[in-house]
């Protein structure tokens, strides 16, 4: 498949905006002027960019508490977004939800979760409702390699094969569960091989590519907004900054870790457009800059949003408030 | 409370609850049914669903795995996308299996979301104890349920109330759990024909007295209207019916036993952080100065449930122990 220049530049813009607000995150971490639990999509960016290209903004999405890639990807607008992350009031979720339970309906970001695999399940239903009510949407659910060990990847992916849902499954297979490689922890070579136990299609693609992962995106989102059912696929990619920003990678092999670096898919991103007479050095800058504003403006709006009042507290637990 | 005079018919539980169900689904399309063994011609493990799937269709009235996460996943990303999902999960004791859908993401996504999204979902399970089916599905969890913020959670003992509370739930926008205790399944009793909605949170007094309030839920409610009755003339007991644990209905208590200075709470699950620990906890902060006896609870032992019937007998709260609680407190 070959990716035509806008929908390439689409996803560079993506990419760009999500590693501006990583970048900006991880400076205000090392500044001391931010602290939270971070866990950074950094290496990672290419795969919801590639996916999001391929969907409508009413699509659904589910992600993991690695989900500032996904999100950003998927529309959530910066200043709220950075807003949640920062637990204040004009945040998404008006601070209550913060960086690991990010939502934001209006783009279709429906649950942000931070229990591994806890998400799988959930876009069945969202798929459900939208087979029982015919609007077309499709749902994708984003994951990582650890959630493929846990009951409810395996029920979610049998039940989604029998209900012949509209979903696809986006394992963001990075290597590590947490703090252990992936061979420690399974058997099978890959992933994808484990779809053919429920009967539903699985890929293997290199989600590092753009090309490659948009490709295997394009063909999921189309088999399932024809009503062909669900699809598995496992993006190989690479974490850079370990399980949370700070982390000090000890079971990391460091030979593999510098390969990995070395391959980083923003620079191959970068050399793929211009090499192929895309976008020229100029195109790129002006993309860049202007992700790195908006990021710098989400980042002021964040700041300046006042903690959510106490009273917020009692809102939104149940319809109505109890106390 | 039931509506003042409209049409009854005679139901079983059972039979009111297929009727809700029914309504429901042909009252709002964004209603389905979902579970193991649900469809005809089984139409459930205990026919609670009979009829439905072929009535309604079997999109809508749609069979699963005998998988508990994927089937409560299911419901809670359906109701989030605009749907009103009723879950089965078969048996109290398998809401274990699913815990981290219901009690991490359908109890926590209003909140979490700031109010973006909600799930409004209804889960049945069945409830039993006392039938010999041993220590994993005989057990009584809904202090569980309770202590998580975010569930409503529902205890039906008649017929009536189990239609009137279940239309209530399947209308509630936040996810509840209706618990539908098995030996109360075959009783029959006066139903409301049509619309019948019982709110949650409104406790029923089953019975008036002035001696001593009985505060209970589901299958005890009979055990209690039945030693009320054998100290009639003796002690004058009321019987208090919270029907709904969450919420539920303080007012009623505080009414209740600011008039009977006494209250003793009775219900099968195991005494160690029950409802009645809660609800006890709840009336000496309240009634301080007003009791005139410390709030007995009448529960079953500290014990898994056993399989035995003369084991399993002892560790359930007998009537017995519901006389001997209420003699004490009346002393």
């Amino acid at each position: 498949m070959t990716v035509d220049t806008a929908t390439l530049l689409r996803m560079y813009r993506t990419v760009s905006r999500i590693h501006a607000c990583d970048e900006r995150l991880r400076g205000l971490l090392n500044q001391g002027k931010i602290f939270i639990f971070y866990y950074s999509p950094r290496g990672q960016e290419i795969i919801p960019a590639a996916v999001s290209a391929c969907l409508e903004s009413d699509d659904y999405v589910v992600t993991t508490y690695r989900g500032l890639h996904d999100e950003i990807a998927k529309g959530t607008p910066l200043r709220p977004l950075m807003a949640e992350i920062l637990g204040r009031s004009d945040g998404t979720c008006r601070g209550k939800g913060g960086p690991m339970h990010i939502s934001d309906p209006g783009s279709g970001v429906m649950v942000t979760t931070g229990i591994v695999g806890g998400g799988i399940p959930i876009a069945n239903g969202l798929g459900l409702a939208s087979s029982l009510q015919g609007d077309g949407r499709v749902t994708v659910a984003y994951f990582g390699d650890g959630a493929a060990n846990i009951g409810g990847f395996h029920e979610a992916l049998n039940l989604a094969a029998v209900w012949n849902l509209p979903v696809v499954f986006v394992c963001q297979n990075n290597r590590y569960g947490e703090f252990t490689p992936l061979h420690e922890t399974q058997r099978v070579e890959q992933l994808s091989a484990r779809a053919a136990g429920y009967g539903l299609p699985g890929v293997t693609v290199d989600g590092n590519d753009p090309v490659a992962m948009y490709s295997a995106a394009a063909e999921a989102v189309a088999r399932a907004r024809a009503g062909e059912g669900p699809t598995f696929i496992e993006a190989m990619t690479y974490r850079f900054m370990g399980h949370f920003y700070g982390d000090q990678m000890p079971y990391m092999d460091q030979a593999e870790y510098q390969a990995a670096l070395a391959a980083d898919p923003l620079p191959r991103f970068r050399a793929l457009l211009i090499e192929g007479g895309h976008a020229s050095e100029e195109d790129l800058a002006s993309i860049e800059k202007e992700a790195g504003a908006e990021a710098d403006d989400a980042v002021e709006f964040a700041f300046a949003s006042p903690p959510p009042d106490p009273s917020e507290l009692f809102a939104d637990v149940y319809a109505e408030v109890r106390q | 409370m039931t509506t003042a005079t409209v049409d009854t018919v005679e139901l079983t539980m059972g039979a009111a609850i297929n009727a809700a169900l029914d309504e429901a689904l042909a009252a709002d399309p964004a209603v389905f049914l979902l579970g193991e063994d649900i469809m005809d011609p089984a139409g459930g493990v205990m026919q609670v669903t009979k009829g439905l799937s072929t009535k309604h269709g079997r999109d809508r009235v749609r069979e699963t795995p005998i998988s508990e996460q994927a089937i409560i996943g299911a419901a809670i990303g359906a109701a989030m996308a605009g749907l009103r999902p009723v879950p089965e999960i078969m048996i109290m004791d398998f809401l274990a299996v699913c815990a981290d859908q219901l009690v991490n993401h359908a109890a926590k996504l209003r909140f979490m979301s700031g109010g973006r999204t909600n799930v409004p979902l209804t889960i049945r399970c069945l409830h039993t104890g006392g039938f010999q089916m041993g220590a994993q599905h005989s057990q009584t969890l809904e202090a569980w349920l309770c202590h998580v913020p975010g569930i409503n959670v529902v205890f039906p003992s008649t017929p009536a109330d189990a239609k009137g509370l279940l239309t209530a739930c399947i209308r509630n926008d936040d996810p509840c759990v209706f618990v539908e205790p098995a030996a109360l399944y075959g009783a029959a009793g006066p139903v409301p024909v049509g619309e019948h909605v019982v709110p949650l949170g409104q406790a029923d007094v089953k019975r008036a007295g002035s001696d001593v309030t009985l505060i209970t839920y589901g299958r005890q409610v009979h055990d209690c209207l039945g030693v009320a009755a054998a100290l009639e003339g003796e002690i004058d007991v009321e019987v208090l019916d919270l029907r709904s644990l969450v919420p539920w209905d303080a007012a009623a208590m505080i009414t209740s036993v600011s008039k009977t200075r006494r209250a003793v709470v009775v219900h099968q699950a195991v005494r160690r952080c029950g409802v009645g620990a809660e609800i006890a906890a709840f009336l000496s902060e309240e009634l301080w100065g007003t009791l005139a006896a410390p709030v007995l609870r009448v529960a079953a032992k500290e014990t898994p449930v056993p399989y035995a019937k003369e084991l399993e007998d002892f560790h359930l709260p007998s009537a017995a122990d519901i006389t001997e609680a209420v003699r004490t407190v009346t002393k």
